[in-house]
């Protein structure tokens, strides 16, 4: 029997049987729509937590000083205490790093604290409220929308300014325009003399609650003790140049803090390599498993198609029987049943893949959650997708096609 | 009836038998007991003979049939078709065989259920590899012999059960194979069509066909020229009738 012809008859089949033609179609489609989907979610989130989080929260080329590292997977209890107990950061920290880098670099101070922001009778609760230095902006890449940044002038002589985060803005003054209104925050009246872009979220923790004002303005102390700093931004213009920043700042520290050769720094240099590695130990689980979730599903829903499929092979039995009775060799079978579960499979996988595809886009656009397709996936989707169809069709009519025909005319 | 060749083991048949089988038996394991269907059945049947198998059920004239029909394989023994020893062929062969030298009619009619009277009788014709244009032909012609020219379209839940017997036997002649085989051909049928489709078979074996059919009713037997009869597996008698 020519090729043609079993791809014909598998036609014409597929056709005849168009529930358990369409239930086979379903489950591969299923299978590679919801493989494509979680794994598009669990790549999306990966990448963003690699590529856009970790420069959201430190910039691109940039270290922060800080008394103890700022995301901290898994610290026994022991080495928290032990950093509990190290020295803050003081402004002369800042002041000898400064002075002391040769690396051209841009710097920021940055205090950070939860307070309530208000105007009039309204309040914004729970914002963060950030008392730092004129480059902070840069360094955190923050556009201004509307307004302006304050100067080195203003972050000098403390002047009682705020740049206001797009939600806090919203929450505050509606419609109306903020510039020049006056905020208030711990008692203390702030003029608002711009508005950061819109920063968006991320995985549905939003970016635009916070008020940024002077370092040395009056809400330093809601921040911090005098003189302390949470942490120290450093920003140089080449990865190369960080580094050689990172290491004079270590040394200028160890020489502050009187530290001999043998002790450990008792102070922190963070870069965005803490946070991905951190964000490394999560997306193992994340890329391992949610695709592993997926799989065992797949593999569940692929002995559903199995079952559907042995059902309709053994049901298909006495055909097959017939097929041989009027001089069907086995491989003529095993050809036309090859079609058939080919085609299903392929159509089901096919709008498996647009189905995973566009699910991911819709994930993406209407969930906090960042999705992105993984080739990768697509490839194992199809290759389970259809391999399962395939194997579902093709393995029960071959053990059909074994007996004698007289043997499968009989079966009921 | 002619005289009927002495076969020993190693002999090879006379040309003009078309169906030898020498010692045929056929053993079915049971799990706790063997069934033995045929305990050495030696037939011989010449072109252009009409035989009837008959005999009381149990007594392995389906088995018979189908073994001749190539649909089973015997347990020892020969079966030559046609100067050829058939028990000996592998699988693809025997499909040859099935597909060219024998037209099956079942009892139960074994029709596709969703493919029209054509597309029945065309499958033997696929299987043969035959071009789509002379397959439409061939088998448009043998629905026009067995009186369907006018149903071809029709699937078989919208015939009646003699249409459906004679579509199956114009599956079973399209290929214009050496031997007929009907296992109680009329079984389904009522006794009207029965005397319709026993019609056709004795054209058809006018025509040159041989024919060899199973059956347990008399009157039907009553169309054949010999009548083999099988009890407890082996032949019991085997005469010809007066046509």
């Amino acid at each position: 029997m020519p090729f043609f012809e079993a791809i014909r008859m598998a036609l014409q089949t597929i056709r005849a049987q168009k529930l358990k033609s369409g239930f086979s179609l379903l489950g591969v489609f299923v299978g590679v729509a919801s493989l494509i989907a979680a794994w598009g979610i669990a790549n999306g989130v990966n990448r963003y937590m690699t590529e856009k989080f970790a420069q959201t929260l430190y910039g691109v080329n940039t270290f922060q000083l800080r008394r103890q590292p700022m995301f901290t997977p898994n610290v026994p209890d022991s080495v928290w205490r032990a950093w509990r107990r190290r020295p803050r950061i003081r402004f002369s920290d800042a002041e000898a790093i400064s002075q002391g880098l040769t690396v051209p670099v841009i710097t920021a101070w940055q205090s950070s604290d939860r307070v309530t922001v208000s105007y009039a009778n309204k309040e914004a609760r729970d914002i963060d409220l950030t008392a730092a230095s004129e480059r902070y902006f840069d360094i955190k890449n923050l556009g201004i929308a509307i307004g302006r940044p304050f100067t080195g002038e203003e972050n000098r002589s403390g002047a009682p300014v705020a740049v206001l985060g797009e939600a806090v803005a919203k929450r505050l003054f509606s419609e109306r325009a903020p510039l020049g209104k006056s905020v208030r925050i711990g008692g203390v009246p702030y003029r608002v003399i711009g508005v950061v872009e819109h920063q968006g979220s991320i995985l549905g923790f939003p970016l635009d609650r916070f008020v940024v004002v002077p370092a040395l303005s009056p809400a330093q102390n809601l921040v911090n003790p005098p003189g302390i700093l949470d942490a120290f931004l450093v920003k140089a213009h080449s990865d190369l140049e960080m580094r050689e920043a990172i290491s004079q700042a270590e040394g200028i520290m160890r020489s502050r803090r009187h530290l001999r050769p043998k002790q450990d720094n008792n102070f922190a240099l963070d870069t965005s390599e803490g946070v991905q590695r951190f964000w490394a130990g999560i997306s193992t689980i994340l890329v391992t498993v949610i695709p592993g979730i997926v799989i065992i599903s797949l593999v569940i829903g692929g002995i559903v198609i199995m079952n559907i499929m042995l059902m309709a092979v053994a049901e298909r039995t006495r055909e097959i029987g017939l097929r041989k009775s009027l001089g069907a060799r086995r491989s003529d079978v095993l050809r036309q049943f090859l079609a058939e579960s080919t085609t299903i499979a392929t159509v089901g996988a096919a709008f498996g893949i647009l189905a995973g595809i566009g699910l991911t886009f819709v994930i993406n656009a209407i969930s906090p959650l960042p999705a992105s397709v993984s080739p990768a996936s697509v490839v194992l989707g199809v290759v389970m997708g259809a391999g399962v169809g395939i194997v579902a069709g093709v393995y029960p009519a071959s053990r059909a096609a074994k007996l004698d025909p007289i043997t499968a005319l009989r079966q009921e | 009836m002619s005289a009927v060749q002495l076969f020993r083991t190693g002999d090879t048949p006379r040309p003009d038998v078309i169906i030898l089988t020498h010692k045929l038996t056929r053993e079915y394991d049971m799990g706790s007991e063997l069934v033995r269907a045929l305990r050495g059945v030696s037939v011989q049947i010449q072109k252009n003979e009409y035989v009837a198998v008959m005999g009381p059920s149990g007594s392995g004239k389906s088995t018979l049939m189908n073994l001749i029909g190539c649909l089973d394989t015997p347990t020892s023994g020969e079966y030559w078709l046609n100067s050829q020893k058939v028990s000996d062929l592998a699988d693809d062969e025997l499909a040859r065989i099935r597909n060219k030298e024998i037209g099956f009619v079942f009892q139960t009619f074994n029709l596709l259920p969703r493919a029209d009277a054509l597309h029945n009788v065309e499958l033997p014709l696929i299987y043969a590899g035959m071009s789509a244009r002379s397959r439409r032909e061939r088998a448009a012609h043998a629905l026009e012999r067995v009186g369907l020219g006018n149903r071809m379209d029709h699937k078989p839940n919208e015939l009646s059960g003699g249409q459906r017997q004679r579509v199956a036997i114009a599956r079973a002649l399209v290929n214009e194979p050496s031997i007929l085989l009907a296992d109680e051909p009329t079984g389904n049928l009522d006794s009207t069509t029965s005397q319709e489709i026993m019609g056709v078979f004795a054209e058809l074996h006018h025509q040159g066909q041989t024919v060899v059919m199973v059956t347990h009713e008399q009157d039907i037997a009553a169309h054949a020229e010999r009548v083999i009869t099988l009890r407890d597996g082996i032949v019991a008698t085997d005469q010809a009738r007066a046509a």
